[in-house]
């Protein structure tokens, strides 16, 4: 696959060249829309939106669903048509599976850092009794973070006072004499490097307000639970320094397991850390450790409890039992192509794999350390001093590293005779007993203990659960989907057996995996779901672990993942409880990572939604005031954000409580607090809207005060909150409001910065639309500084930005109307810039098309049209759509007005249809549809027709884009002026389009197939007959097409034709074709039959039809009942007058050995009883009913399911009262296989029209204790 | 308890495919291992709440009765409780 994407692309890269060549030679200029131009990458994103919106770029969507409107064949007949061969297809439809870390970014790669923590304490479980000392309860965890937070600020302190050190160190060096010149110059470039680690948090905050000014903590991208962020976007981070950590994590090395090992102590530092920015494969320099900075301390290993075992002063609180290193994900070993290390563990070993490992073992005990016993023997005892390692020393004990490296032969190894292994198996994958799905490289870590073949007798029943638990595991993940829904079950069934603790250790290890895929993880995500519901209370002690594992599919860019995971935590809160759920979470809330903080505030607002705002409003306001750290305080506010963009409309009911939790943030000393504050208040605003301004008045003081003391990043955020609070408000106070805000959006309007500049847009366009916001007063005061500052070029170019713009302008106009911002830009259609002019023309077109054009007066409509005629003509790139929307929207609002126009515009569309670019073309044909319509409100007929006898002589067009849209430009102008006036005339436009119909180019074949219905049904008799025929012909293969637009088209030219010629020929063709052997061709061909009917009446086919029946073939005959059954179901109430002619028929059908004909005959039967409930013919369907029966017993699936279907018809025409009787006589008989299918139609019954069977159920007799009469039924006055 | 035996193919396609489901959302439905005084119980409660639901007949049943209709549809609810006495002994299973 991904080598033929390649190879096209490659290609394409090929003909591309070559045609710029080619163009290049033959003419001066060539044509950029087609060859690629100048500048490609102008309209790619350039940073991410304000306002999280779902950006839908498709136009294509109403056009649609504006075709979607009419005729089309019922759904059973068009699946049965079959779609050309699916194998091209399937490839395009179905991602491939994809590794989930390939598509992460940094941020979300931090997943991988955190470690399943060990099992909780359970306070329910446990009652009053003391906690078992080896049990980590909340009190344990509480103290382990506060401990990390301490750590963490420490080591900053010290980080800041050796700043701060050495800077002094530096300013006085420079001073001093120029001997030191050389020390000096020695300095500098590790001041430079410090810079990069060790600055401090202002600094490096006031440096990333440049570079990644987003609003702070919000995860990238996704402000918005159901938004699709984007990725790769670089991350504002609460701690700045933690976002360096990010480099580490971007290639997880196999050796990160081990170096989690191997650098115990606290202060460990791991040999990548040194600032100069080396890699993991680099050697570490030593003239990096000579100056040690601190910061590097601030290692991964110190965050994470990874090392909790030797780090954490409670060693002996971890439980052996339920926390092993081994079962640590962190990485987990993440090898595209397993090295010998991880093959080992368990699988097949390739002779050459063991003989390099065999070579590392020779190289590696070369190598060893040496230790101070072997040092003492070498050294003289005296003249050497015994020096203490620096303490930031730390060897490199990273063997997988190690194995990685090019192996170079530094001693000779003596050769040896390689034994020979005859039981080793090469190449091929081990067979795994049992029948268990085959295991991929990595997923020996997990399920390797499978491959050792001991007897299973010989295990503890603990093991012999785990190997349950993996075994089953293992088919969930790997299996074919039958093995995965047994394993499943079998999980879910015995979930309470295998217990909870084993169960949950196989599977979140797993989980963390870092090469999983996005089927396997919703299978396993699966798997927690089902599990859980069973476990219910007995999941509490693993909830911190669930989480881990499960919070980082909260921030996942796929949507399903996201509703997944929350999910997940809905049912895990329900089953554990809000209390459990707080004290697995509290922990997290001021965690020292903004990672945890973000995913556990996202995962708390699930929580809520889960449990009700209301259970957890005390806690959110401990929270939002915690006077212990301002990230607890953030934590709790981005909670409230949460919620409010998670439950919508549903935080009503709390708004007041939920304002009064943050309120006081907008004050707080902190300045991300603040932020933060404003951003939740906005979402509350935008969730309430357009109620519940009462209860925002407590913060209204504090954010118009907050605007005149803010600056940069709080301000927009304060802008932000104001910009949905306004709406909701009255309309005098809107007013008033606006006029406070504005004059600080209009000094905004200027800065130079991206970000504000979108949310200035935004928030005037809030404030624009709102009722009391007067249009002169947006005249005088908003205009003239709008266009000044944002009718740029610059704004043209970020595509962000350039929609935002056209979306305010477009706002403004709607309340001072299209003239005023019209006249302004109207010049600008005639810019230089081509962005420019396509974001003019594109406000242009949105304004027009809303408000109408009858502000425009005389001037500015020639201005206008002259400027769309330029910029029509100049445009050179490929988003085309645009000047062609911006022309046809203004041609159709100016109507009549554009008469004087028209010949300028025909000529330059003629002019264009010439053009040597494809794109030019096409573009000129669809303009042409456009405006068409309008030319004919001129009476431009004499243009028209000229038109299409130009577009007639381009159907040689050898482009098929260009040729769909000349058919469709000449079916317009058909369309307006009529069969008869249209030149040139239909006797000779048809023959020209018969062979146009073979091609197989969808828009081709639409817009053919459209102008061919369109002329069978206006203007068939400028035709002969037997062009008619032979297009039939042709229609027979369009049935087949894959757009449904094209097959219903062809569905309506059918009966078009048929209406138009008779029907006898048609049939007769249509007849003959039953008998060919391709299914295809006789399913598209039944088709058409019926339609044949449906137009020209049922009597004019039914006779030819049902002779065909005689036919003794089976094609022809089941070919023949199913037109019946299509034509029976489309003529609906027609049919009583046909129901007593064709009942011979299907009563021969009904009894036929062949199972499809009664199948087919009881569809028929169906749709027959359908159509004439209600039309007293009712003795007819009995008669049916009693063929139809018999055939209960089948068990055919298809067979017995038009048989069950029938019945129900019959249920539906006959009462259910008569089918009950049918039913009775086998409810209670001997044989269980003939109750069970009679019982299955009483349900089926009894679901459809239970009350009428109140009146025809049996009259039963009383017993001796047991009443079964219903005396109430006889009762009668 | 309901009989959720074997499930035949043809049955993966239509509503009987999950005949517990079924019974759950249907109580009046029935299987083949369904006893006659569990249809009849079944049979009574329908006809009841059919009566209470339809209030020309609750009215036609108050005048046969000289009842009033609360009165008569209050009975109607009250028989839905056990409306063919106590269950028989079951001989079997």
């Amino acid at each position: 696959m991904a080598s033929l994407d390649s190879e096209i692309a490659k290609t394409q890269e090929e003909k591309k060249a070559l045609e710029q060549q080619l163009a290049s030679l033959t003419s001066v200029t060539y044509d950029k829309d087609l060859y690629g131009g100048n500048n490609r990458f102008e309209d790619y994103e350039l940073s991410i939106p304000v306002n999280d919106e779902e950006e839908n770029l498709d136009a294509m969507d109403s056009e649609v669903a504006r075709k979607l409107a009419s005729y089309t064949a019922p759904k059973s007949i068009l699946k049965d048509m079959p779609r050309g061969t699916g194998e091209d297809l399937d490839e395009a439809g179905f991602k491939r599976p994809q590794r989930i870390v390939d598509r992460e970014d940094d941020y979300r790669r931090r997943r991988l850092n955190r470690v399943i923590s060990p099992d909780r304490h359970d306070a329910f479980a446990a009652g009053d009794k003391t906690p078992d000392v080896s049990v980590r309860t909340y009190q344990d965890v509480m103290q382990e973070e506060l401990l990390k937070r301490e750590k963490d600020d420490t080591l900053r302190a010290i980080a800041k006072k050796k700043k701060e050190e050495e800077e002094r160190k530096a300013a006085g060096g420079e001073k001093e004499s120029s001997g030191s010149v050389v020390a000096a110059a020695a300095s500098q470039p590790s001041q430079k490097r410090r810079n990069r680690w060790d600055q401090s948090q202002e600094d490096n905050a006031a440096k990333k307000a440049k570079s990644d000014w987003d609003l702070p903590d919000s995860t990238p991208g996704i402000g918005r639970w159901d938004a699709t962020p984007t990725p790769g976007r670089v991350v504002g981070d609460a701690t700045p320094s933690l976002s360096r950590r990010n480099r580490w994590d971007e290639t997880p090395t196999p050796g990160r397991l081990a170096d989690s090992d191997a650098t115990p102590s606290a202060g460990g530092v791991t040999p990548g850390a040194t600032p100069a920015g080396m890699t993991w494969d680099a050697t570490p320099k030593l003239a990096g450790l000579a100056t040690p900075t601190p910061k590097r301390q601030r290692s991964r290993w110190d965050e994470t409890p990874a090392t909790m075992g030797s780090a954490t002063p409670m060693a002996g609180a971890t439980p052996a039992a339920a926390y092993t290193p081994g079962v640590t994900p962190v990485g987990g070993v993440e090898l595209a192509t397993p090295t010998p290390g991880a093959i080992n563990l368990r699988g097949a070993i390739t002779p050459e794999q063991y003989n390099l490992l065999r070579w590392e073992k020779d190289i590696e005990e070369r190598n060893r350390p040496l230790t101070d016993e072997e040092l003492d023997a070498m050294f003289p005892m005296e003249g050497y001093k015994i020096l203490e390692p620096p303490p930031s020393y730390v060897p490199i004990r990273t063997p997988a590293r190690k194995l990685l490296a090019t192996p170079t032969p530094l001693g000779t190894p003596l050769y040896s005779i390689p034994e020979e292994n005859r039981g080793q198996q090469f190449d091929v994958p081990k067979e795994l007993p049992g029948g268990l799905p085959f295991m991929k490289p990595e997923d020996y870590q997990y399920f390797g203990a499978l491959l050792n073949e001991e007897e299973e007798e010989e295990l503890s029943p603990d093991e012999q659960k785990e190997r349950k638990i993996m075994k089953l595991l293992l088919k969930v993940k790997n299996g074919t989907p039958p093995q995965r829904k047994t394993a499943l079950r079998q999980l879910t069934d015995k979930a309470r057996d295998l217990g909870a603790g084993p169960l949950f250790n196989r599977i979140l290890p797993l989980l963390m995996q870092p090469t999983l895929e996005d089927q396997e993880r919703h299978l396993l995500v699966k798997v927690i779901d089902r599990v859980l519901y069973k476990l219910d209370e007995l999941v509490r002690p693993f909830v911190h672990k669930i989480l881990v594992v499960i919070e980082p599919l909260l921030i996942d860019e796929d949507y399903y993942a996201r509703v997944e995971g929350r999910e997940i935590i809905s049912n895990l809160s329900k089953a554990a409880g809000l209390a459990t759920m707080i004290a697995a979470m509290r922990p997290d809330i001021d965690n020292i990572d903004e990672y945890v903080r973000n995913t556990t505030a996202r995962a708390f607002s699930v929580v809520a939604s889960a449990l009700g705002i209301p259970a957890l409003l005390p806690f959110l306001k401990a929270v939002c005031q915690s006077k212990k750290s301002w990230q607890a305080r953030h934590t709790g506010i981005k909670i409230v954000q949460q919620i409010a963009i998670l439950i919508g409309c549903a935080v009503l009911p709390h708004l007041r409580s939920l304002v009064e939790i943050i309120e006081h943030g907008l004050n707080d000393e902190n300045q991300k607090v603040r932020t933060i504050t404003a951003l939740s208040l906005a979402a509350l605003a935008e969730a309430a809207a357009p109620y519940g301004i009462e209860s925002f008045d407590s913060v209204l003081k504090p954010l118009w005060k907050g605007i005149r003391s803010h600056r940069g990043k709080v301000l927009a955020a304060f802008l932000k909150a104001i910009g949905f609070i306004i709406p909701l408000m009255d309309a005098i106070y809107a007013s008033y409001y606006t006029k406070e805000v504005m004059f600080i959006l209009i000094r905004e309007f200027q800065s130079p910065d991206e970000e504000m500049k979108k949310i200035v847009l935004k928030v005037v366009k809030q404030c624009v639309s709102t009722e009391g916001v007067e249009a002169d007063y947006i005249r005088s005061d908003i205009l003239p500084d709008f266009f000044k500052n944002f009718w740029v070029r610059r704004m043209a170019l970020d595509r962000r930005n350039y929609r935002q713009l056209v979306e305010t302008t477009v706002e403004i106009a709607n309340k001072v109307g299209v003239a005023d911002i019209v006249g302004r830009i109207v010049e600008d259609l005639k810019d230089e810039s081509e962005p420019y002019r396509r974001m003019v023309m594109e406000t242009i077109e949105k304004v027009v098309a809303n408000l109408g054009a009858s502000d425009i007066d005389a001037r500015l409509e020639e201005l206008l049209i002259d400027g769309i005629l330029y910029a029509f003509q100049e445009q050179t790139s490929d988003d085309a759509n645009v000047m062609l929307n911006g022309f046809g929207a203004v041609v159709n609002a100016l109507g009549q007005r554009v008469k004087p126009y028209l010949p300028q515009i025909c000529g330059t569309i003629k002019w264009r249809l010439n053009n040597k670019s494809a794109k030019v073309r096409q573009q000129a044909a669809d303009l042409i549809s456009r405006i068409a319509v309008v030319m004919k409100q001129c009476q431009e007929e004499q243009l028209m027709g000229h038109l299409g006898v130009v577009l007639y002589e381009y159907l040689g067009e050898e482009y098929p884009e260009v040729l769909g849209s000349i058919l469709g430009a000449l079916k317009a102008i058909v369309n307006v002026i009529g069969m008869t006036k249209m030149t040139p005339p239909i006797k000779d436009l048809l023959p020209r389009l018969t062979p146009i119909l073979k091609n197989r180019h969808e828009k081709v074949q639409e817009n053919c197939i459209d102008l061919v219905g369109r002329i069978a049904d206006r203007g068939a008799e400028f035709v002969p007959a037997r062009e008619w025929m032979r297009i039939c012909f042709e229609l027979l293969e369009m049935l087949k097409a894959h757009k449904k637009g094209i097959r219903r088209a062809t569905v309506n030219t059918f009966g078009y034709i048929a209406k138009a010629i008779g029907p006898q020929d048609v049939l007769a063709t249509l007849l003959n074709n039953l008998k060919v052997q391709e299914r295809q061709n006789r399913v598209c061909t039944t088709v058409a039959i019926a339609i044949v009917a449906e137009t020209c009446s049922p009597f004019t086919v039914l006779p030819a039809l049902m002779n065909e029946y005689r036919v003794p073939e089976l094609n022809v005959q089941n070919g023949v009942l199913k037109s019946l059954s299509f034509l029976f179901e489309y003529i609906g109430e027609m049919g009583k007058d046909y129901i007593y002619a064709v009942t011979p028929l299907l009563e021969d059908a009904l009894m036929d050995r062949d199972l499809v004909h009664r199948q087919t005959a009881a569809s028929a039967v169906k749709h027959m009883a359908l159509g004439v409930a209600g039309l007293g013919c009712e003795d007819a369907l009995i008669h049916l009913l009693n063929y139809v029966w018999p055939n209960i017993f089948e068990t055919s699936p298809h067979v017995i399911n038009a048989v069950m279907e029938a019945i129900e018809g019959m249920r539906v025409a006959l009462g259910a009262a008569v089918v009950l009787n049918y039913c009775l006589q086998g409810l209670f008989h001997p044989a269980r296989k003939v109750r069970e299918v009679y019982w299955k139609i009483y349900n089926s019954l009894y679901i459809g029209a239970q009350d009428a069977l109140v009146a025809a159920y049996p009259v039963l007799e009383d017993e001796e204790s047991n009443i079964f009469s219903r005396p109430e039924l006889t009762m009668f006055i | 308890m309901p009989y959720i035996g074997s499930i035949v193919a043809s049955d993966r396609f239509n509503i009987n495919s999950q005949l517990e489901h079924l019974q759950t959302k249907y109580v009046g439905t029935g299987h083949a291992d369904l006893h006659r005084f569990e249809w009849a119980v079944n049979i009574q409660r329908d006809s009841y709440a059919s009566y209470v639901g339809h209030y020309p007949m609750l009215a036609y049943f108050a005048v046969a009765e000289n009842e009033s209709i609360g009165r008569e549809r209050y009975n109607f609810m009250q028989k839905m409780l056990l409306p063919c006495g106590p269950p028989p002994e079951r001989e079997d299973d």
